[in-house]
């Protein structure tokens, strides 16, 4: 009785280790952005929806043709952007926001809207902190995510975990890989910019060092509605420009916090909401996660010391067992 | 019905023997009221009668007035290529004023314009090629000792309708770009009494004019117009929705830069500055000159000027790009809440509901045994 | 303090057995179907729902079902139970069966299932990533259950030396065969932490892998209980283990009480105690969820209900559905990755996952029939 006692207490006391860190389970890992980190602004009020972005997307990505819905109607395939959404095999993809007659563009009553969707680049991207073995990783100078194939397990965790469903998984291949856009870090790594802003006719994709980016957003959204502003082309610093009428916008920069800030961000004439993209948290969920993993786990004193009092108790019982025996 | 058919035979029987004088042949005069009347929007058992307009012996009168122009849209019109096809609208009309094509000068001329306007009072048709100065009194424009605001406020006032030719006279055209010194002006912003048709162009197709003119003489009312005085079926769409490089602006390929691969290859010319997404007119369909496919700006390589539509031709720069009114059609965008597979079918649901049935069916029955056993053991003791 | 046990006995290839020989072998051909032409080709997943039943059932359910050999391991070892000894076996089996067979469906189930190593690669490993414990627990923990479960193969072959050299490290193994679970059986709910606002305010909290915990130790001594009873009507047993499974499921209520009262409480701490009347059709899987959890607090809180087989068999029945629909919920019902996307498993989807029922079942029958692992009956 007394040993049993004592060892009830034991273990107890390995629980309480455990449930001590529980205080430090809240407090989150906030991560920051790097100084130069790229990214992409998409001004959905200049964009005409023309999709070269999706085909330029295309072509430089080496990416394959589709087979939806106009295959399943008029039995048509292999439609380069024959596809909702993006997709395994479609980086980044135009949709059309309608309402009513959709006469105007930029309003949300009887009006329409663009806007594009690829991945968001997170400043603190909650499929990198989900993957299992480091197959998604956020590029340290760059904070591009990108995507290793050959550390990848398939788990797919990485697609339940991101809040904008933006990793693809090749469901249809017997040698599948997950395949999310990586903001044309082959192009970049010679010096091109990614293909869907080189390509971009009107500007509505621009690229940029991510803090020259938010200025640019903020400086957009503080213009006199209907003035002409200089919208520059392809990247933020090309010095070419395309004068265009400036339209109302929202005054709100998506990815700015979205889950402690995304680098690919998004203006509109239209509430985001409208357009599809969800309302995420300020905090990342990938931070509330490893708070309370590294809380629960800090140096692996919690799980030892549970060990020990266990290894301890199960000694004890089957010692009295195998003599008894 | 067999009367008019007669009727109409006789009619064109002695004009095909008029026509037949011009080089034109029967077969080629009902080719082009074929085009024209479908180029109006008209069905085609309207042909007959526009045929049966054009030889009509019955001439409406014309006055045609130049300000503030360069007389391009009537040489476009004259130098269409079918040879007799100006000849034969001014067969049909009786033109008794025009600057560039009376033969007499001077006094002679005025009077003859003169003489017409009282003679056809309230109904002739008055077509005005050019802007007009409004700035210090029209001083800018005179003709005659008399200003073109008088001028046209004089005939105007007495037509029975006005057609403003060309840009310059539906909204001002290149005279009136910033800073518009002379105050140029189109018709219909003097002349509010009268209805005033729009045909605005840099030049105006002449087949809009011959459409609208035919189609006023046929029918006997004026077309329909738009918001902004334009018969709807010459601008009722914009170049861009029936733009030959369309499919390209669909699948987002576009020229560059002049003398790219992709201008060489077609490409649509919007990134050049391409206006045809915000100009409304039917040059795309109906191109310019009667040589065929290509002939028109956008054809030969050129980005549309939108030198048509007002606010926007001789208003933005050439290189600027235009504004995209219009969304393509919503089957070729995806919607932002596009539905997924992956929802219940007929085989999963079977299956799950076969998997429910089988638990449930083995629980219940392993719970009856142990009742009757437990039954049986509390019976035994 | 030993118990005998000896090999059943008896035919192995009964009716039963060759329909679920036939089920595992349709399993089989899909199994083909999908190795060849990919996860798509079998399943109804989607890029908005990348997990379905393989994960939730075969994964979640599967291993909390397992969690048997590490609940009864908890009282008898740690806490001393003795009492419950004669159950250790047949739950560590139905553990060893469970958990194996959880493996053998992850490997299903991701998609470059040849580099699954890399998950116990040091240079791969992302000490972030809850999935990176849970799977290097899973694995680890498959290993040791093998490891627990050997002495019944000593004893088969009559290695009593061996199995007197395992008895002495056992100690090792039964400690780790507990520290495992509660890491990943409670890291199996932090895994939708991530998931964030996809997962329905009602069931996403910082407290799920508590919750998970919790709910596995209880459908731990559920399956026990459950198999025991349901084994011995199949096997044409007598019901002799009634009254120590009476005893062992008062074990349950306080479990599901402090489960309950956590819920309910964290639920009314962020304010989302109201959502549960006002989101319509989740509203009523938790609810149903809550009265599934219920039932045996209420069945089973007197002594004397305690005592009837069929009591013990439905209240245990309702803990397993109600465990597993928690964890359906969490990871599908309640999960919504937004508008657009549906999930619902297609059929071959779900003949894959019976067909691996099917094998577990079978293994269990071969083990029972062959293993000394049931304990002797006493014939009266």
């Amino acid at each position: 009785m007394n040993l049993e006692r004592r060892d009830f207490l034991k273990v107890l006391s390995a629980g309480a280790l455990t449930a001590g860190n529980v205080t430090s389970v809240f407090a989150d890992i906030r991560k920051t952005l790097s100084p130069n980190a790229v990214g992409i602004l998409y001004d959905g009020t200049i964009c005409i929806g023309c999709k070269a972005c999706e085909a330029a997307c295309k072509q430089y990505n080496d990416m394959p043709p589709e087979s939806g819905s106009l295959e399943k109607a008029y039995g048509v395939n292999d439609i380069w952007d024959d596809t909702s959404d993006i997709s395994e095999k479609t980086l980044n993809k135009i949709k059309l926001f309608e309402h009513g007659d959709a006469s105007v563009r930029n309003r949300e009553e009887n009006g329409f809207a663009f806007v594009k969707r690829a991945c968001m680049h997170c400043v603190d991207p909650d499929c990198v902190s989900a993957c299992p073995v480091t197959a998604l990783t956020k590029n340290e100078t760059t904070g591009i995510v990108e995507y290793n194939k050959d550390a990848c397990i398939g788990c797919r965790y990485c697609m339940v975990a991101c809040p904008y469903n933006v990793p693809k998984f090749e469901y249809a291949k017997a040698i599948p890989e997950i395949v999310k856009c990586e903001m044309c870090g082959h192009r970049q790594v010679v010096g091109d910019i990614p293909a869907c802003c080189e390509f971009c006719p009107t500007g509505a994709s621009v690229f940029g060092k991510v803090t020259d980016l938010l200025k640019e957003a903020h400086k957009r959204i503080d213009l006199a509605v209907g003035s002409s502003y200089d919208y520059p082309m392809r990247n933020l610093d090309s010095g070419d420009t395309s004068p265009k009428t400036v339209a109302s916008y929202i005054n709100y920069i998506y990815g700015e916090r979205e889950g402690g800030g995304t680098q690919y961000l998004l203006l509109s004439a239209i509430p985001f909401t409208k357009l599809g993209l969800p309302e995420v948290s300020e905090t990342s969920s990938a931070s509330k996660s490893e708070g309370l993993q590294h809380g629960i786990y800090k140096g692996m004193v919690a799980p030892i010391a549970l060990l020990g009092g266990l290894l301890y108790g199960a000694y004890q019982t089957t010692k009295n067992e195998n003599s008894e025996g | 019905m067999g009367k008019l058919m007669e009727t109409n035979e006789a009619l064109e029987l002695s004009y095909s023997e008029e026509l037949a004088a011009q080089g034109v042949s029967r077969r080629s005069f009902l080719k082009f009221c074929t085009a024209i009347t479908a180029a109006m929007g008209l069905p085609a058992s309207m042909v007959a009668r526009v045929a049966e307009t054009i030889t009509s012996p019955k001439r409406t009168p014309v006055i045609w007035l130049h300000f503030q122009e360069c007389t391009g849209c009537t040489e476009s019109l004259l130098r269409t290529t079918h040879p007799t096809v100006e000849e034969l609208v001014l067969d049909i009309i009786s033109l008794d004023y025009s600057e560039t094509l009376c033969a007499a000068a001077g006094h002679q001329v005025e009077k003859s314009l003169n003489d017409s306007a009282k003679a056809n009072e309230g109904k002739y048709i008055l077509v005005v090629e050019g802007s007009i100065p409004v700035k210090a009194d029209g001083v800018y424009c005179k003709i005659a000792g008399r200003t073109a605001l008088d001028i046209l406020n004089d005939y105007g006032s007495r037509a029975a309708a006005i057609v403003a030719i060309g840009s310059c006279a539906s909204w001002g055209g290149v005279q009136s770009s910033s800073p518009n010194p002379t105050g140029a002006t189109g018709v219909h912003k003097i002349i509010k009494d009268k209805p005033v048709i729009n045909l605005p162009g840099c030049p105006a197709s002449p087949y809009n004019l011959l459409s609208t003119v035919l189609y006023y003489l046929t029918l006997g009312k004026l077309p329909q117009l738009d918001s902004k005085g334009r018969p709807k079926f010459a601008y009722g769409r914009l170049i861009h929705e029936h733009c030959e490089r369309r499919p390209h602006f669909d699948a987002g390929r576009f020229a560059l830069e002049f003398g790219d691969e992709g201008h060489r290859e077609g490409y649509c010319l919007y990134k050049l500055g391409c206006k045809g997404p915000e100009t409304y007119n039917n040059c795309s369909s109906i191109l310019f000159g009667d040589v065929g496919s290509g002939a028109w700006p956008v054809g030969t390589g050129h980005p549309c000027v939108g030198c048509s539509e007002e606010g926007v031709g001789f208003t933005k720069f050439i290189h600027e790009q235009a504004d995209v009114y219009t969304d393509t059609p919503p089957a070729s965008h995806s919607g932002i809440n596009s539905e997924k597979a992956g929802g219940i079918t007929v085989g999963g649901a079977a299956a799950a509901g076969a998997v429910g049935g089988i638990i449930v069916g083995a629980s219940v029955m392993a719970a009856k045994k142990m009742k009757t056993e437990a039954s049986a053991t509390e019976s035994d003791a | 303090m030993t118990h005998e046990r000896k090999p059943l006995g008896g035919k192995l290839l009964t009716k039963p057995f060759w329909v679920l020989l036939s089920l595992a072998m349709i399993a089989g051909l899909l199994l083909i179907k999908r190795f060849l032409f990919g996860i798509g080709a079998v399943t109804n997943l989607s890029d908005g729902y990348p997990w379905g039943i393989w994960i939730v059932y075969d994964v979640l359910v599967g291993t909390a079902l397992g969690c048997g050999g590490y609940s009864i391991a908890l009282l008898v070892y740690i806490f001393n139970k003795g009492e419950y000894h004669p159950l250790v076996r047949t739950a560590l089996m139905t553990s060893v069966f469970g958990y194996t067979l959880a493996g053998v469906s992850i490997f299903i189930d991701i998609g470059r299932y040849w580099q699954m190593y890399n998950v116990f690669l040091p240079w791969h490993i992302n000490v972030n990533s809850i999935m990176f414990e849970v799977a290097a627990c899973i694995g680890a923990y498959v290993f040791v259950l093998w490891l627990e479960f050997s002495p019944t193969f000593m004893e088969k072959l009559n290695a009593d030396k061996a199995k007197n050299k395992m008895n002495k490290v056992l100690f090792i193994f039964i400690a780790l065969g507990v520290v495992l679970p509660t890491m990943h059986q409670s890291s199996l709910g932090s895994l939708m932490i991530i998931a964030g606002e996809k997962l329905s305010p009602i069931w996403q909290t910082s407290w799920l892998p508590l919750l998970f915990l919790l709910t596995a130790i209880t459908m731990g001594y559920a399956i026990v209980i459950f198999e025991s009873l349901f084994t011995a009507v199949a096997l044409k047993r007598p019901l002799e283990e009634t009254p120590i499974l009476g005893k062992l499921s008062r074990i349950m209520i306080p479990l599901l009480v402090l489960f309950m009262l956590l819920r309910f409480g964290d639920l009314a701490w962020r304010g989302q105690l109201g959502n549960i009347f006002t989101n319509g059709l989740l509203g009523g899987f938790f609810v149903i969820e809550n009265i599934l959890f219920l039932i045996p607090i209420v069945m089973l809180a007197s002594a004397k209900n305690r005592m009837k087989a069929s009591t013990l068999f439905w209240s245990s029945g309702a803990m397993l559905l109600g465990g597993a629909l928690y964890r359906f919920d969490t990871f599908l019902v309640a999960f919504n990755p937004g508008p657009g996307y549906h999930y619902f498993p297609s059929a071959s989807e779900i003949l894959i996952t019976v067909g691996i029922v099917s094998v577990e079942i079978m293994a269990y029958l071969i083990f029972v029939k062959k293993l000394p692992v049931l304990p002797v009956v006493k014939t009266s």
